[in-house]
């Protein structure tokens, strides 16, 4: 409507500039005058539409902005969920390209290594201190090492009913190599009060609905987990300052536990006299059932019980599923099994189904909570469609389940053997 | 000149300016029709045409193949519904990877509204939870399902 009053008020001035300054003025002026008159409209159609950036377009390319391998997998990108696949997982230490990213909320903005402080304060804090990321360098000792970091929802596709989340397959899991102090050292310095019993962390990170009273996520350990040798306030992965969306400048690791606990952008620590209560550790989120349920189950908030230590599990990252061989070759597979707090004792493969397991030879930890490689050389009888399937035993003898471990709503823990499809031609 | 003839030659003077002006207008509206189509009539370097008009095109409706491109729902009653409500906060490949039954959508929904500041759904949580259990229904894979889009290739060494 706004558009046919302009129409007409741009004819009414037309009309009279012809009344008023005679015909040959039109004649020699209206183009001239059409095109400055119309310039407004120009400006604000074609030309503008020319530099305007749609929405669309300024969605940003994770794979450029996080500089990720073309093969992972986005699963989320508000909050941004991106998932390897078992053959990007090759490489002794995960590189950047190829480490999964969960995210609970929106990534912090104008992070300043410079200016950035981390606290100590909680109930059970002998003295609240605040420490620049300078002073935790130079203060304390620092320590490297490659941990095991699982996202407690690694394997949620699989589960039936299926429970609610990021549909996680098998690569929500790495184990780069991370350097920082120790947060044992740090929690000392500051001191802990003997009724200490959970630490939680808080970080910059904005919630979706961009409530500023609201923590995307706020999770924790107890003492005894925060007070390990390998439990670090990290500032570096690989050797390099941590990536913005791996938590730059400072970050939480703890090997071997959901990954959640590893708290990304981390600037308060909170020394707790109770578990601690912050976003994503009370109700169902990071949680299963006390007691075993069946598949579909309900289960009360009160019988709920908060995930620790991580299950044995493994994974074949060579060669990637759907190789076709020729008959009478030998197969060289490959991969890594971790354990959670524990080390992982044993490692086989099956190309029947689990009815008969080979062992493969795997390596000991480059330290505690490391993931440990294995390797084997398989044979085929004969031609045809194989699955090899790989299972790893813990310290206490433990393995994976062939089939899918115990339901539980949010779909954590699944262990389920990896396998890896084989025709042999 | 007579009086007569005077008035005919100036009514002829009228008549001629008269269609002058109305010609002038039937070839302003044309002008302003044709712009309003093609609004890029002035611009004369081609180059960004191509990505302004598919980004142009991809408006917030657009449907292709029963899928709406801006969010990748399916195209089914309800659909906008879901789109408005839930693609504010969060992404849509979060449902668009989730199956789960009445019931237990209702309460993810009652959960996002306890702890995530979801606003009250009205009359439209019947619709969106409809669509949802509808386009998206649970699968059975029992167990452990079995492999499945395998990409087979030829491994060298």
């Amino acid at each position: 409507m706004t558009e046919v009053v302009i129409c007409d008020d741009f004819i009414l001035l037309i009309c009279n500039l012809i009344i008023l300054k005679r015909r040959d003025f039109v004649k020699n002026a209206s183009l001239s005058a059409f095109t400055t008159l119309i310039g407004a409209e120009i400006i604000f159609g074609s030309n503008m539409l020319e530099g305007y950036n749609p929405l669309a377009l300024q969605e940003p390319n994770p794979f450029k902005m996080f500089n990720k391998h073309k093969d992972m997998i986005v699963l989320n990108d508000k909050p941004w969920n991106i998932e390897a696949q078992a053959h990007l997982l090759d490489d002794k230490v995960t590189p950047n390209s190829c480490m999964f990213i969960r995210n609970n909320g929106l990534l912090p903005e104008d992070i300043d290594a410079k200016t950035w402080t981390l606290t100590i304060d909680g109930e059970s804090v002998v003295t609240q201190k605040t420490y620049t990321l300078a002073q935790l360098q130079s203060s304390f000792k620092q320590h490297t090492y490659q941990l095991t970091i699982e996202c407690g929802g690694n394997g949620r596709s699989e589960f039936n009913p299926p429970a609610k989340g990021n549909q996680w397959t098998v690569g929500a899991v790495h184990c780069a190599s991370w350097t920082g102090v120790r947060l044992r050292d740090v929690l000392e310095d500051a001191g802990i009060k003997s009724n200490a019993v959970y630490i939680g962390f808080h970080a910059v990170d904005k919630h979706l609905s961009m409530d500023p009273t609201k923590e995307p996520i706020s999770r924790g350990c107890p003492m005894s987990k925060a007070l390990q040798d390998e439990t670090l306030l990290a500032f570096k992965m690989n050797g390099e300052a941590i990536p913005l969306i791996h938590g730059y400048p400072l970050r939480l690791v703890a090997g071997g536990w959901p990954a959640s606990i590893s708290g990304k952008w981390v600037n308060r620590i909170s020394i707790r006299d109770k578990v601690h209560d912050g976003t994503k550790m009370t109700g169902d989120a990071y949680k299963v059932p006390c007691e075993p349920v069946a598949p579909g189950e309900k289960v009360k908030e009160d019988d709920m019980c908060i995930i620790e230590s991580m299950p044995v599990r493994s994974l074949i990252t060579y060669p990637k599923t759907g190789a076709t061989l020729k008959e009478g070759k030998t197969l060289n597979i490959r991969g890594h099994a971790w354990a959670g707090e524990l080390e992982v004792a044993k490692m086989e493969y099956s190309i029947d189904f689990g009815a008969t397991w080979k062992e493969c030879t795997i390596e000991k930890p480059t330290n505690r909570l490391a993931w440990q490689h294995f390797k084997a050389n398989v044979n085929f009888p004969k031609k045809g469609y194989y699955e090899v399937w790989a299972k790893a035993t813990d310290a206490e003898g433990v393995a994976q389940p062939m089939l899918l471990p115990g339901w539980n709503p949010k779909g954590y823990l699944n262990n389920a053997c990896h396998r890896i499809a084989i025709k042999v031609n | 000149m007579s009086k007569e003839e005077k008035f005919r030659n100036y009514t002829k003077k009228v008549y001629q300016f008269m269609l002058l002006l109305f010609s002038l207008f039937v070839i302003t509206g044309g002008f302003l029709v044709y712009y309003s189509i093609h609004p890029d009539i002035f611009t004369f370097d081609t180059k960004p045409d191509t990505i302004v008009n598919t980004t142009f095109e991809e408006d917030f409706d657009k449907i292709e193949n029963g899928i709406h491109v801006k969010t990748g729902l399916i195209e089914a009653k309800g659909l906008m519904t879901v789109v408005n409500n839930c693609t504010n906060c969060h992404s849509s490949k979060i449902i668009i990877q989730n199956r789960m039954d009445a019931e237990r959508w209702n309460g993810t929904i009652k959960w996002m509204q306890e702890t995530q500041n979801l606003w009250d759904l009205g009359k439209n949580q019947d619709v969106i939870v409809n669509y949802l259990v509808t386009n998206y229904p649970i699968k059975d894979t029992g167990r452990r399902d079995i492999l499945s889009n395998i990409d087979w290739y030829e491994l060298e060494d």
